[in-house]
């Protein structure tokens, strides 16, 4: 057992690693502007005097790594600084926004992960069956399609009708209920991509194991399909899925930008492109932050899943 | 009854799909040589409808200006006119032609996401196969340094690059090429891993011959296969995402045709009731699909699988 | 010898009946005939080896014993009779009761067929509770008796360790307990033994051999080296791409076959090859391995204080099992690994440990034919740029000299130019491509060539081809071999003198007809020893000798106790 236990310690400290790395590429990119920052920001109204006080204001007189260390020292205390374009600190602005982007996410991964194991796990046992192949078809499709282009058929279908709103739009006090039909569509979105995603990955990791020789040796047991579905498969396939789910959601971050544009839906996502396009530095730097350690996060999870449930370490005496 | 409206046209659309895909094939194995005959045979009707569509596009994307009834920015009525006779497609916000826009679109997105994959493929290609050779020391720094790299989700990283570098057509093109070639990069390796063990290649080395002889005659041609699916896959990333740029605002600007930022320039129209945003949009999603059903195809050969 | 029954079967004997069988298979959308009409018929307690090469259908026809296709194969014709019932009218249900329980499978690689997940022995009760004949507690206590009978090491425990804690022989053993486990009438061994070593493969005959006597089990063994279906089988059947060649008694078999190519079957054991003159004291050798220590990790040696001499138009055949470290002995010799201590000289002179230092010409002089086919030749190059490149390279021949060369070069190796030089490795079988790779050595002319294993993937008959060619390449080029290989048939074949190799240490080297004869160092006489002969009395008589408890493995450990290894 401690070897896994100094395994996991292993791959956690690496992904600190990573999270440090990443924090400093984020902020440091900022150095690589051609000009000044403060000149950038202010455009055409560059004075020596405006650019002057911008500079104090951001505090850019100072060298780089001091910068650096003061800016992870309030991020880790969940002071990111002040937004630009809005003058006020970003920490405020995050908050409610995390909680909706949050509840967005679990929302479809709720309904995406059960749907797409399910139809994954239907799919390899009908192997190159019609109902295979349509759904592989479909699958394909599917993930081939832009998030937005999907958001809109969503809209042109289920809102004009007056079923679902096309505008997400909750806050902190939306009771549960409503919340869950508001985002819906959105939700729906999401899912249908991220599904088709899952299920062609699933359906490729059982296959790889139901070709292993161990397998073809339980047939030639005697064993019933659905036993050596449970007992021989499963126990092997669980470490594959898992890292298939883990992967997407973190591929699941991204998507959530467009469809909070689409739907205009309160999250950080939009936060994000809002300050891409006023180009509100602090902003982006704080929440491409954010997204960035939910992504290394996940794969992470699913690193140390994986490693978990590989029978092989586990067994280690 | 728009439901079933919409069932019905997407299956028509299968099924035409289908058959058209299918003649395009047997032209193809008509006027190509056996060997490449035999081969686009055994490729099911979904890649023939795949490679037809990609025809088509490029099709679009060269003789543009032969097609498009008018020009790309030409500014010809108020906005937001119908469908009829003069706009096939109706006017956007401005007042362009839809239909003309669409056009020069396929030049425009599908030309630069070609680019922009292609100098990805390059660099990617070249560093994974190096790095796969070298080994060692050389091979963990450039792994772990493309790790680092890697681990920002490709939508986040390239918005942050915007903010700072601006939107530009040459900033967009270094940006996403960066991005994606480290994605090339881990495959080429990976590829190139399984390849530098077999004895061939050790048979190589042990004449002698330099690093550019192993690399272009016994690496190179023996990883195309698995290489040109994910050039294909590729091509997919990039184009779904300079589409999701410029939907954001963030990619190509106006007045360049571009069909991520046309549909957001008309999303208006959809609480109308008017599908012309979608079609954009779907030709976005059509050539996505046609390049996967080919990718797919290709992919199945390669693995030579029995699944 | 098991029990035989007499050749002549009463109905209530026959166990088995398998009449004009046809199986195809698909192979990229065309289906291929796989078996065309073979039969075959077993009687109750009886062995049936089934012999042929690669190709010919002996797995195919074994699975259908048990009404089973893999995946893209099927039935087309013929019928099978088992203990009365017709298994082509069974529905799947049927059948499936069958399996595990009245006839079971021992597969090849015993590590991949084993579940990683579950305990030996939850795999052992399995199909005995599947088929309900026994409890899981009955189930157990019998798998722990058969482990004793087998002799695996620590028999009460052994159960309840999962597969990748367990050895390959030892899992090998498990398998076959496992296929007992329901004392099924009739159990199918598919090459049990081809991919162990063949210290360890003895253990593993005599368990089989034990257990299906005692059973009264009837079997049908898989294999293609007739000297180990000998020592098992009653009757011997030959295929040969899927047709049925010849089938007879085991002795019949042995002593006076009837078709020519079950004459050809064991080729390679009869060629000999003539006794060098032995070197003149004063000589200087070729190539020459001074105490080399080396190996990968930097804790870890390979290889420990090596050191042996080749000299001019002699082979030295490196003869050990795997981990011996013959290969690595070879990349030193080549300069792909670097010795941490000792050295290589080549006529005298010491060569730069890494390749990379060496001069073109020290490169030239030693070449290196590889064991897979497939994987030594760049697949997208034409015949004529593989052999080409070498003569371009070291010799330094362009435009018609070097197209002059590649023909010449393909008539030395006896294959038709204008037949051969402008096809990819892939329209080639195994042995025309082991011939390229031959070509491809000599074209640098050099003075020694590494023979890594270069039969040992080939079946006998092309093993014995090559081998021919390698020996005459020989005399007409004055060349050196370094001859690795595990087996000993081809050691007697073809060496001047062998050198041992055991945990990466030399244990014993000499002239070929020393080391053949007593005596031994005791590992050179456990290697000897383990190799099946002709002689179907020849497991028995080992056994006597020996003892139960002093084969393969267990001898070795017995070995390194003592400190000899």
């Amino acid at each position: 057992m401690p070897n896994i236990i100094s395994m996991i310690i292993k791959r956690l400290g690496l992904g600190v690693l990573t999270l440090l790395l990443l924090s400093l590429l984020i902020f440091l990119s900022v150095e690589a502007l051609p000009g000044d920052l403060a000149e950038t920001i202010l455009g055409q109204q560059a004075t020596p005097e405006t650019v002057a006080a911008i500079r104090k204001d951001l505090g850019l007189d100072q060298p780089p790594i001091t910068r650096y260390l003061n800016w992870l020292g309030g991020v880790l205390q969940g002071d990111f600084g002040n937004s630009l374009a809005l003058k006020k600190p970003i920490s405020s602005l995050i908050a409610p926004r995390i909680q909706n982007t949050l509840f967005l996410t679990l929302y479809t991964a709720a309904i995406a992960v059960p749907l797409s194991i399910i139809l994954g796990l239907a799919v390899s046992l009908f192997r190159n069956s019609y109902f295979d192949r349509i759904t592989n078809t479909t699958a394909l499709a599917a993930i081939s399609m832009p998030e937005f282009f999907v958001g809109y058929i969503m809209i042109y279908f289920f809102a004009l009708s007056g079923y679902f709103p096309s505008m997400a739009n909750i806050n902190a006090n939306t009771p549960l209920l409503d919340k869950l039909y508001l985002c819906f569509l959105p939700a729906l979105t999401l899912t249908l991509v991220v599904t088709a995603h899952m299920m062609r990955m699933t359906r490729a990791a059982i296959i790889n194991v139901l070709a292993l020789p161990y397998i073809e040796m339980a047939r030639l047991k005697g064993a019933k399909p659905s036993r050596i579905i449970v007992r021989h498969a499963l126990p092997n396939a669980i470490a594959p899925i898992v890292n298939v789910v883990a992967l997407n959601l973190a591929y699941l971050i991204t998507g959530v930008v467009i469809v909070e544009i689409v739907f205009v839906f309160p999250g950080l996502g939009q936060l994000m492109v809002d300050g891409v396009k006023f180009r509100d530095v602090p902003v982006v730097q704080a929440t491409a932050l954010i997204f960035a350690s939910a992504y290394v996060g996940l794969n992470l999870l699913a690193d140390i899943i994986s490693t978990i449930s590989n029978p092989r370490l586990m067994r280690q005496r | 009854m728009i439901y079933l409206q919409t069932l019905l046209g997407v299956l028509v659309f299968i099924g035409v799909g289908l058959s058209a895909g299918w003649v395009f094939r047997e032209m193809l194995v008509f006027i190509t040589s056996r060997n490449t005959g035999k081969f686009l045979r055994t490729a099911p009707l979904t890649a023939c409808f795949g490679m037809l569509v990609i025809a088509i596009y490029i099709i679009c994307a060269v003789f543009a200006p032969f097609i498009a009834p008018y020009g790309e920015a030409d500014i010809l009525s108020g906005g937001f006119e119908p469908w009829s006779s003069t706009y096939i497609l109706g006017t956007d916000n401005l007042g362009r032609d839809v239909f003309t826009r669409l056009i020069y679109g396929a030049r425009n997105t599908v030309g630069i996401a070609f680019l922009i994959t292609a100098l990805a493929f390059l660099f990617g290609t070249i560093l994974g196969i190096f790095a796969a050779l070298k080994g060692g020391i050389i091979d963990q720094a450039m792994s772990r340094l493309i790790d680092v790299l890697m681990a920002i989700p490709s939508l986040i990283f390239s918005l942050l690059m915007l903010t700072i570098f601006g939107t530009s057509v040459l900033s967009l093109v270094i940006i996403i090429a960066t991005i994606d070639s480290t994605r090339v990069f881990r495959i080429a390796r990976a590829v190139s891993l399984s390849i530098v063990q077999l004895d061939y290649v050790e048979a190589a080395k042990l004449r002698g011959e330099s690093t550019s002889y192993l690399i272009l005659r016994e690496i190179l041609p023996n990883a195309m296969a698995p290489l040109a699916a994910e050039f294909g896959l590729r091509f997919c990333f990039v184009f779904l995402m300079i589409s999701a740029l410029s939907f954001l605002g963030l990619g190509l600007q106006p007045p360049t045709a571009d069909w991520g930022s046309m549909v957001r320039d008309n999303a208006d129209l959809i609480s109308f009731g008017d599908i012309t945003p979608l079609i954009p949009a779907g030709a976005i999603a059509l050539l996505t699909i046609a390049v996967n059903f080919v990718v797919d195809w290709l992919l199945h050969r390669a693995s030579g699988l029995k699944d | 010898m098991p029990a035989r029954k007499s050749a002549s079967s009463s109905s209530s004997d026959l166990l088995l009946h398998m009449k004009n069988i046809h199986i195809k298979g698909k192979s990229d959308e065309k289906w291929i005939d796989i078996i065309n009409g073979v039969d075959l018929e077993l009687n109750r307690g009886e062995v049936l080896g089934l012999i042929g090469e690669s190709g010919a259908g002996k797995s195919t026809l074994g699975l259908a014993a048990m009404g089973f296709c893999r995946d893209g194969c099927k039935i087309t014709d013929g019928s099978i009779h088992f203990d009365g019932m017709d298994m082509m009218s069974l529905s799947k249900d049927e059948l499936r009761q069958l399996r595990g329980h009245r006839i079971s499978y021992v597969a090849q690689s015993a590590a991949a067929s084993f579940n990683p997940a579950h305990k030996l022995i939850d795999q052992f009760c399995e199909a005995p509770m599947i088929h309900n004949v026994m409890s899981r507690s009955q189930a157990t206590e019998y798998a722990i008796d058969l482990y004793h009978r087998i002799n695996l090491p620590d028999p009460d425990q052994f159960g309840f360790r999962y597969p990748h804690e367990v050895s390959g022989g030892q899992l090998q053993r498990a398998m076959t307990a496992m296929a007992l486990s329901c004392r099924p009438d009739l159990i199918i061994f598919d090459e049990p033994t081809t991919a162990l070593d063949v210290t360890t493969q003895i253990e593993v005959l005599a368990a089989i051999k034990d257990i299906v006597k005692e059973f009264n089990t009837a079997a049908i063994y898989i294999s293609h080296d007739l000297a180990v279906v000998a020592q098992m089988a009653d009757r011997i059947k030959v295929l040969l791409k899927g047709d049925e060649v010849e089938q007879a008694a085991t002795d019949v078999m042995l002593k006076s076959p009837s078709e020519d190519y079950t004459k050809s079957l064991w080729a390679v054991r009869e060629y000999n090859r003539k006794e060098q003159k032995k070197p003149a004291k004063t000589e200087m050798p070729i190539i020459s391995i001074k105490n080399v220590t080396a190996g990968y990790a930097s804790k870890l040696d390979v290889l420990k204080d090596v050191s042996f001499d080749i000299y001019k138009k002699r082979t030295v055949a490196v003869v050990g099992e795997s981990g011996s470290g013959k290969s690595t002995t070879a990349r030193v010799v080549t300069g792909l690994l670097q010795p941490r201590m000792g050295s290589v000289s080549f006529e005298g002179e010491t060569l730069p440990a890494g390749y990379q230092s060496r001069s073109r010409d020290q490169l030239r002089r030693i070449q290196m034919i590889y064991q897979m086919a497939d994987t030594a030749l760049n697949p997208k190059l034409r015949i004529r740029d593989l052999i080409a490149r070498p003569a371009n390279m070291y010799l330094g021949l362009n435009g018609k000299a070097l197209e002059e060369r590649v023909r010449n070069l393909l008539h030395m190796i006896e294959m038709e130019p204008d037949q051969f030089i402008d096809r990819l490795p892939s329209e080639l079988s195994g042995g025309q491509k082991q011939r390229i790779g031959i070509a491809r050595a000599i074209a640098a002319e050099p003075s020694i060539i590494i023979c890594d294993e270069v039969t040992s993937a080939l079946d006998q008959l092309v093993a014995e081809g090559i081998l021919k060619l390698l020996d005459r390449l020989q005399s007409e080029l004055d060349l050196s071999y370094m001859f690795i290989t595990h087996d000993l048939a081809t050691v007697r074949a073809i060496a001047d003198e062998v050198v041992v190799m055991k945990d990466g240490i030399v244990v014993e080297q000499g002239i070929k007809s020393k080391m053949f004869t007593p005596p031994h160092h005791p590992y050179t006489e456990l290697l000897l020893g383990s190799v099946p002969e002709m002689d179907p009395k020849w497991l028995d008589r080992l056994l006597d000798e020996r003892g139960k408890d002093n084969l393969g493995d267990a001898a070795i450990a017995k070995m390194r106790n003592q400190g000899l290894t």
